[in-house]
């Protein structure tokens, strides 16, 4: 049985790999742009020390907005706030939300002001809390690229089945394919690593119309240093003889459809929205999931609407996350970089989030 | 948010499964699963549900074109 998770790290393999890339990539114009869409790449990239491994390569990578917690706008942040504030509420948050900034404070402040504000390892964990509190209102704040969707069509088919009236999602689900679009229409990218386990869920077939609009290579890797690397080399052997092909590399686990199953229950449960914004992107028509109208209840922006703020605040002077999201900026060009911004203190999303590219910065560099 | 990690199904209970990852045991859903598990198969786990199965003979495929690689650059060296 392989070793599912050494192998992949493996040293010799790593620098094989990096032999490779080095003597194929001699003849590619430099700089040769590949966007990593996602922060788990970003993270392997740095952590590993794969960026410095390439560095005498034509090739330079620019991070991508995969980043659900990063790319959450503003507005998104105060109704999760808003929601907070409601009378007799419990609200669920997963991952780094609790810890970014809105136009006042952050979910994890109000929790210190003694909001009832929790963290969940699992949506499921929603259910559990709305069963024990049932004279509370229990909002979950639903965030995540396609991996993290399912989850929540999960949730809500569970939460109409058992007939709970007390649980309440507020639905930030975004789509990477609408994202991805709005960035390379507007930068000068030559290939990408398109995301490990968003695939695993929507299938490859989801980068289809991206390589038909850009005619770039595309390759889905794992997140392993060595599926990384691999990825990369896929992109050089394919930009050397000037083709543009989606290729799997991850074969271990995606496929070209994906898992029909979790599509199924996210077709059940929802629909995707006519327009969303995006933390430095701005607004990017269908680009985000809301509830199908089956599901009305169950949608803290329905049912709370009264409650809800109409517009965000600004976002903090002179932070990049924005530039950094839409690939045209890296976390060293920024003034705040590693001074008035750190993961202790931090100004902005991409430092807040542990999958932010400014977070893996610095924790790699430092 | 993304990551999911390797585990391994040490027992199955309806539509949960019992999983080993990293020498720790932990429940999750199969809500999300439409082929069947069987004790010993490998999965990926993510939020406490397992989205999907890892092949572990494309795996063992991929490490033999690394050896293959390693080799090489060992001979060439």
């Amino acid at each position: 049985m392989p070793d599912l998770i050494g192998s992949f790290r493996d040293k010799d393999i790593i620098l094989a790999l990096v032999g490779q890339i080095k003597k194929e990539s001699v003849g590619l114009k430099a700089p040769f742009k590949i966007m990593e869409v996602c922060g788990g790449h970003t993270h392997s990239l740095m952590r590993y020390g794969l960026l410095n491994l390439l560095q005498d390569t034509p090739l330079d990578f620019v991070h991508g907005p995969g980043c659900p917690v990063c790319v959450m706008p503003k507005l998104r942040i105060d109704e999760a706030i808003a929601l907070a504030k409601m009378p007799d509420t419990i609200l669920i948050t997963l991952a780094d939300l609790m810890r970014v900034p809105g136009s006042s404070g952050s979910l994890q402040a109000l929790r210190a002001k003694g909001a009832d504000v929790r963290f969940a390892y699992a949506p499921l964990q929603a259910l559990e809390i709305a069963k024990e509190n049932p004279d509370k209102k229990v909002v979950f704040v639903a965030i995540g690229f396609e991996t993290t969707t399912p989850m929540t069509a999960s949730l809500l088919l569970q939460a109409q089945e058992k007939g709970l009236k007390n649980l309440f999602v507020h639905n930030n689900h975004v789509l990477v394919p609408p994202s991805v679009q709005a960035v390379l229409e507007n930068s000068q990218i030559d290939a990408l690593i398109a995301p490990s386990h968003v695939s695993v869920i929507t299938g490859a077939k989801i980068y289809q119309p991206l390589l038909e609009h850009f005619n770039i290579p595309i390759v889905v890797a794992g997140f392993e240093p060595v599926d990384v690397l691999d990825g990369i080399l896929r992109i050089v052997r394919q930009a050397t003889r000037e083709q543009a092909l989606l290729e799997i590399q991850y074969r271990r686990v995606v496929s070209f459809e994906g898992n029909l199953k979790a599509q199924s229950l996210i077709a059940q449960t929802m629909q995707v929205r006519q327009s969303f914004e995006w933390r430095g992107l701005g607004m990017i028509p269908f680009s985000a999931m809301q509830m199908r109208s089956e599901f009305r209840e169950f949608d803290a922006e329905v049912v709370f609407a009264k409650f809800l703020p109409k517009a965000g605040g600004l976002e903090p002077k002179n932070c990049l996350c924005g530039e950094i999201l839409k690939g045209r900026a890296k976390p060293l060009d920024c003034t705040l970089f590693n001074k008035a911004c750190t993961p202790s203190h931090p100004v902005g999303a991409c430092m807040v989030s542990s999958e932010g590219a400014c977070a893996a910065y610095h924790k790699y560099l430092n | 948010m993304c990551l999911a990690i390797p585990s391994k199904v040490v027992a199955l209970k309806g539509n949960v499964a019992v999983l080993e990852t990293m020498g720790v045991q932990r429940e999750a859903s199969l809500d999300l699963m439409d082929e069947p598990l069987e004790v010993g198969d490998f999965v990926l786990l993510h939020v406490g549900f397992v989205v999907g199965k890892i092949d572990t003979s494309e795996a063992l495929e991929s490490l033999k074109l690394y050896a293959e690689m390693v080799a090489k650059m060992e001979q060439d060296a």
